[in-house]
């Protein structure tokens, strides 16, 4: 009974000074707005690198040749010392799920009258387990492929898409990759961008053999995946390989490896949980508005018990408790945060979709990010309308009665 | 003077400390007032009429002595305690009103109700019950703003009224109205009083109206220095009849 009368009162005293209500609300709409974008920005962005890591392959190592750290020392081209038996050794290995090695160039598809040019990667069946890449239409190039050196190719949505005609399915037509014959066997799916923004779907899966054999004449390959078995066993496996490798190369005493292993995997951690440290300093400095919102309720709540010192005297008059007017005060803080909180929330959901589209940013409203701004507006008022709250229950009746604005 | 005692104060004092200085507004005040009594309390500015009367209001504790409203002693109570007797057994009348402007009558009415948790429906059934007593049920939605000085103290005597109490304070309840309007005030207040067998201690500063009463108090420098009973108490509401051009002429 109290409570909805307490409501009611709440709501008359709002309406009856609606451009101070609103004002007041505006302080905790934007707080609980900027919460809720901030937020949103942070957890885009996380999703989309963990969306990274999931369509490069999990628990994933790659073994480039050469001694320097990471691929660029390795695109010299000086050093070619990894080969198709080194792959094949490391499938040997304890914990290891999965190895495809990987011979790539850029070179000119032609189909029909078009040309077209994407990266073409020589590689084994494995390469789609890794990605857990499905295909479109027809199937991955088999291990007997590989074997056999077919000339066989899966083709990337990218590479069809600028080669075929819209509608026709490619599987068993003949492409030219740099002049040779290459027969489709499979369409993959598409993938989307890279975390560098490369296209992942302009690419063209042959068999390695075909490609060291027919087209580059090479007999090495430019680098190894390894998928570990889990994430545990990752460093087991990196230093496994690193033997295996020293081992197999004859690198003995203090010789320096010529290959290193990268776990990009662990890059991408990184990456992903310094986001989480920026989503958390971004949503900080939101909180901070939200605070200021919740002083500002603070400073007209203080107004209002003022501005109703006769009425709360009169209300102790006809025998409302302290209790009674300190919930009163408190039901209207309140309610004015949580009006405001939802505003807010609706607020920040249509901020964050502006800001998606204004300026491309994957955006994320998480329930939780509504549900925390929410319990936080509400939070705000109990706190910060307490202390009025508190004030005008605490006034001596006759005193309050007597007052003289 | 027959039956049960409504209010007995033995030796009451009220000791207001501001730093240094204490002023003695009450000095020791013995009374015994009778159910259904209607009393006026008269006496010079500053001479402890109103701390008397907020101390028999329970809005107030004493700083000594003892009160007895009703047989209990009321004078110890802790705050909540205090708002309950308010609550329950008595009513206000004040001499600006009092009414909240940001509600409509019927809910200034039901006001105290909302206290004594009483369900929606017989709030506003008992609201209007008293509106209706004090003649004014045509303007339970109309706002306090919108009626006169008297109206507004005769919504404000339905106020007082709907918790049923057992004894209504009014300090000075005619101060802000012209004589006429005061009479039409003081004849609500006799007629709940003797209708209702409500005890009524009333403070005023004319001689006029306290001879409405039955009993007058004389308080001078915090002490009681006379208490008689009227001889002959006028009837407001014959005084009324007897001047009905001036109604006209005033409405
Ligand atoms: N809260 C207070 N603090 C200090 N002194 C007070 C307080 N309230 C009343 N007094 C003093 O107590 C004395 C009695 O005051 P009270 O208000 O009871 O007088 P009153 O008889 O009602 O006067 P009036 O006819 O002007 O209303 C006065 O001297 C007044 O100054
Ligand atoms: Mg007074």
């Amino acid at each position: 009974m109290n409570f909805i009368h307490n409501l009611e009162v709440a709501i008359n005293g709002l309406r009856a000074n609606k451009m101070r209500s609103f004002l007041t609300m505006l302080g905790i709409i934007i707080g609980v707005a900027a919460v809720i974008i901030m937020i949103s920005v942070g957890q885009g962005a996380s999703k989309k690198i963990a969306g990274q890591i999931a369509s490069m392959g999990s628990n994933l190592l790659i073994v480039f040749p050469g001694a320097g750290q990471g691929p660029v020392r390795g695109a010299s081209g000086s050093v070619n010392t990894l080969t198709l038996e080194d792959a094949e050794a490391i499938a040997g290995l304890s914990m290891v799920a999965h190895v495809a090695p990987e011979l790539s160039t850029n070179a000119t598809i032609g189909y029909a009258s078009q040309t077209w040019t994407a990266q073409v990667v020589g590689t084994t069946p494995e390469m789609q387990m890794i990605k857990d890449w499905p295909v479109s239409a027809g199937s991955f190039f088999t291990g007997d492929d590989v074997r056999s050196a077919a000339m066989v190719a899966v083709l990337g949505k990218t590479v069809v898409d600028n080669l075929y005609l819209p509608g026709t399915n490619p599987v068993g037509s003949t492409i030219r990759i740099n002049r040779l014959p290459f027969t489709v066997v499979g369409v993959l799916a598409p993938k989307g961008a890279s975390l560098t923004g490369q296209d992942q779907d302009n690419v063209v899966y042959i068999p390695v053999s075909a490609a060291q054999k027919r087209l580059m004449g090479v007999n090495y390959v430019r680098l190894i995946n390894v998928q570990a078995e889990t994430p545990e066993s990752m460093n087991f496996v990196q230093s496994s390989i690193e033997n295996l490798l020293r081992q197999r190369h004859r690198l003995v005493g203090t010789s320096s490896d010529d290959f290193n292993v990268r776990n990009l995997t662990s890059v991408l951690e990184t990456a992903e949980s310094t986001t989480a440290v920026m989503t958390l300093l971004l949503a900080s400095v939101a909180a901070v508005s939200l605070l200021v919102g919740g002083i500002g309720t603070m400073n007209i709540m203080l107004v209002s018990v003022t501005e109703r010192t006769r009425e709360i005297g009169l209300r102790m008059a006809v025998g409302a408790t302290e209790s009674n007017i300190r919930n009163q005060f408190l039901v209207e803080s309140l309610v004015l945060c949580l009006i405001g909180g939802i505003a807010g929330i609706l607020v920040g959901i249509a901020g964050s979709k502006i800001i998606s589209k204004a300026f491309g940013w994957p955006t994320f409203v998480t329930v939780s990010s509504i549900l925390l701004s929410a319990g936080f507006s509400a939070a705000v008022g109990i706190f910060f309308g307490y202390y009025p709250a508190k004030k005008a229950a605490g006034l001596d009746p006759i005193e309050a009665l007597r007052f003289e604005r | 003077m027959a039956g049960k005692t409504a209010i007995v104060l033995e030796n009451i004092k009220k000791v207001y400390s501001m730093g240094e200085t204490q002023v003695f507004a009450l000095k020791g005040i013995s009374l015994t007032i009778r159910e259904g009594e209607m009393v006026a309390v008269m006496g010079p500015s500053g001479s402890g009429k109103s701390t008397l009367l907020n101390i028999l209001g329970c809005l107030d504790r004493p700083t000594g002595g003892t009160y007895y409203l009703g047989g209990e002693d009321v004078s110890r109570l802790n705050k909540n305690q205090l708002a309950l007797v308010r609550n329950k057994r008595i009513g206000f009348v004040f001499q600006n009103f009092n009414l909240l402007g940001r509600f409509p009558v019927l809910a200034n009415v039901q006001l105290p109700l909302v206290y004594a948790g009483v369900g929606k429906k017989e709030m506003a059934d008992r609201a209007k019950e008293a509106l209706d007593w004090v003649g004014l049920s045509k303007y339970a939605d109309h706002y306090p703003g919108q009626l006169s000085g008297g109206q507004q103290q005769r919504v404000a005597i339905a106020r007082a009224l709907v918790n049923n109490p057992s004894l209504i304070l009014a300090d000075e309840p005619t101060g802000a109205l012209d004589s006429r309007t005061s009479i039409e005030i003081i004849s609500v207040i006799q007629k709940l009083n003797i209708e209702k067998g409500i005890t009524v201690v009333m403070v005023t500063h004319e001689k006029d109206i306290a001879l409405y009463c039955r009993r007058l108090i004389n308080v001078k420098d915090g002490r009681v220095l006379g208490d008689t009973p009227v001889s002959n108490p006028r009837n407001a509401a014959e005084d009324l009849a007897a001047i009905p051009e001036e109604r006209e002429a005033l409405s």
